[in-house]
């Protein structure tokens, strides 16, 4: 404690514009008639993502005492909802995830995630773009959509999809350059991942939204997996961003009962080799999917990210009246 | 020593890195939302004063690095040795080489109270007070009556040090210096 940390980390008129800013993602929904949805942010499943770390607590519930979950998305709730046909949905929801803190990171957040079900991948990434740009007034048309191996050949001259001891060895070697890694022993996804948080993405964006598509089928998350025009296997998703900051990740949405459960297992076998302790599956979701869910696309957006860029601020703990420092 | 992860690496944080102590300067979290969480990390290495920039996954650990920051009275030079003296009432004492008095050799005036650092109990640096007040022991004649007009000129101080002085300044006077800029700030 300092004697001024019990005051908010944003001032008051950026309060005020912020809310004003939300009204105007609650328009935009309104507008072309999407739902708005509230859902728990407590639940009974975790998330079995490798890279993310959910906290959770100990509740007495109507079934007595149980582990609860605080979500790290609002995701598995809401395809529930898009199982029992609820039509376009969208939420402003808080989420979690242990341990992230730093410039564009705090622990708690507040994600815009909404669901266009019959939609293509292609109309959503525009329908992101669009309100992005309502809210910040940048916009880029037509929009730019840079698949991620061009992206990877273009700044640092390798294919990361060939899947090739040579290619893997150039990688490992560029994170040692650019990041000053002990990258020898790293995965193919690791060094990807630095590639692109330090030399490709402060790139993108600049000028206005800019999307990244056609991820490596190793990110594919809770995407369907596709075959790009080079014959390789990747991730029908995307990420948009703006003045070199990830603003959103969209995927066309796997409703596979039995690819979803396999996804969960394949992650449960990854955490086990990490050390990690495995996630149960959420079974809810499964019964959702396995009862049907249309097909959908659907993306998660970080609110508080493009309010800091609305607003033109540094950080994040500018846009927000308490930071997790703060709390 | 105890070992720290990334999420504990602070700016002054002193951990083992390549075999030599460190200064962690700077922690910056960045992670793509889907991906490998990273802790980009400014680090001074105490043995060559150099900064590098590393990149840890998060969660990976460093050892502590036995590095302790103490106030010592420069007492004298032997020819080879600087030798300095504990403040706190031990009067045990520390020779200090040169590699690890560097460039600062300039400043050290005897009883003045230097930082020395120590990593498992040997000297690896020693860094002089902000403001030191030092004799000016040769420098051109002063000019009477310029105490307003700009020009300086090279004065040589006690230490060794050389700085730059206002035209006024006589050899004998004393005057204050800071240190971190080798300039003249006024007279004492």
């Amino acid at each position: 404690m300092t004697p001024d940390s019990w005051r908010p980390g944003a001032t008051l008129d950026t309060l005020r514009r912020r809310a004003v800013l939300l009204q105007a993602i609650r328009d935009f929904f309104a507008a072309r008639d999407v739902l708005e949805v509230e859902t728990p942010v407590l639940g009974h499943a975790g998330s079995t993502e490798l890279h993310l770390d959910a906290l959770s607590l100990d509740a007495r519930t109507p079934a007595g005492r149980e582990r609860l979950w605080l979500q790290t998305s609002p995701e598995y709730h809401m395809k529930r909802l898009l199982a029992v046909g609820s039509g376009p949905i969208f939420q402003l929801a808080r989420v979690f995830r242990d341990g992230e803190s730093g410039r564009r990171h705090n622990l708690e957040f507040t994600m815009l995630e909404w669901y266009r079900p019959g939609w293509t991948l292609a109309a959503l990434i525009e329908e992101v773009a669009a309100l992005v740009g309502e809210v910040t007034g940048r916009s880029q048309v037509p929009l730019r959509k840079r698949p991620y191996r061009e992206l990877f050949v273009e700044h640092l001259g390798v294919d990361p999809l060939i899947d090739s001891a040579e290619s893997l060895a150039a990688l490992r070697q560029l994170a040692a350059r650019h990041g000053g890694a002990q990258s020898a022993d790293w995965s193919r996804d690791d060094c990807c991942d630095l590639l692109m948080s330090l030399v490709i993405e402060p790139e993108l964006g600049q000028g206005g939204p800019e999307a990244v598509i056609d991820y490596p089928a190793s990110q594919a998350s809770l995407a369907r997996r596709q075959v790009d025009a080079q014959g390789a296997e990747v991730a029908a998703r995307f990420e948009l961003y703006l003045d070199g900051v990830e603003l959103a990740n969209g995927f066309d949405e796997l409703t596979d009962a039995a690819e979803q459960r396999a996804r969960f297992d394949e992650d449960n076998a990854r955490r086990r080799q990490l050390g990690l302790d495995p996630v149960a599956p959420d079974e809810a979701l499964l019964a959702a999917l396995a009862h049907g869910m249309p097909p959908a696309c659907g993306v998660a957006l970080g609110a508080d990210r493009l309010i800091m860029l609305a607003l033109g601020l540094d950080s994040l703990e500018e846009s927000l009246a308490f930071d997790t420092l703060r709390c | 020593m105890a070992s720290y992860s990334t999420s504990e690496f602070k700016g002054g944080l002193k951990v083992m890195l390549d075999g030599d102590p460190c200064n962690i300067v700077e922690n910056d979290y960045v992670k793509p939302g889907k991906g490998q969480a990273f802790n980009r990390v400014k680090l001074r290495n105490l043995m060559t004063g150099r900064v590098w920039e590393r990149t840890f996954k998060s969660g990976e650990s460093l050892e502590g690095a036995d590095v302790l920051d103490l106030d010592m009275e420069y007492l004298y030079n032997d020819g080879e040795m600087w030798h300095f003296m504990k403040t706190d009432g031990s009067f045990e004492q520390y020779a200090v080489d040169k590699k690890a008095v560097g460039d600062n050799a300039k400043w050290l005036k005897e009883q003045v109270v230097y930082t020395v650092t120590l990593w498992n109990d040997n000297a690896i640096s020693v860094a002089p007070p902000n403001f030191i007040d030092l004799e000016v022991v040769e420098t051109d004649p002063g000019l009477k009556g310029d105490t307003a007009q700009g020009g300086s000129k090279p004065a040589t101080l006690s230490t060794g040090a050389v700085v730059r002085v206002p035209l006024f300044i006589n050899q004998g006077e004393v005057l204050r210096v800071d240190t971190r800029k080798g300039e003249y700030v006024s007279r004492a």
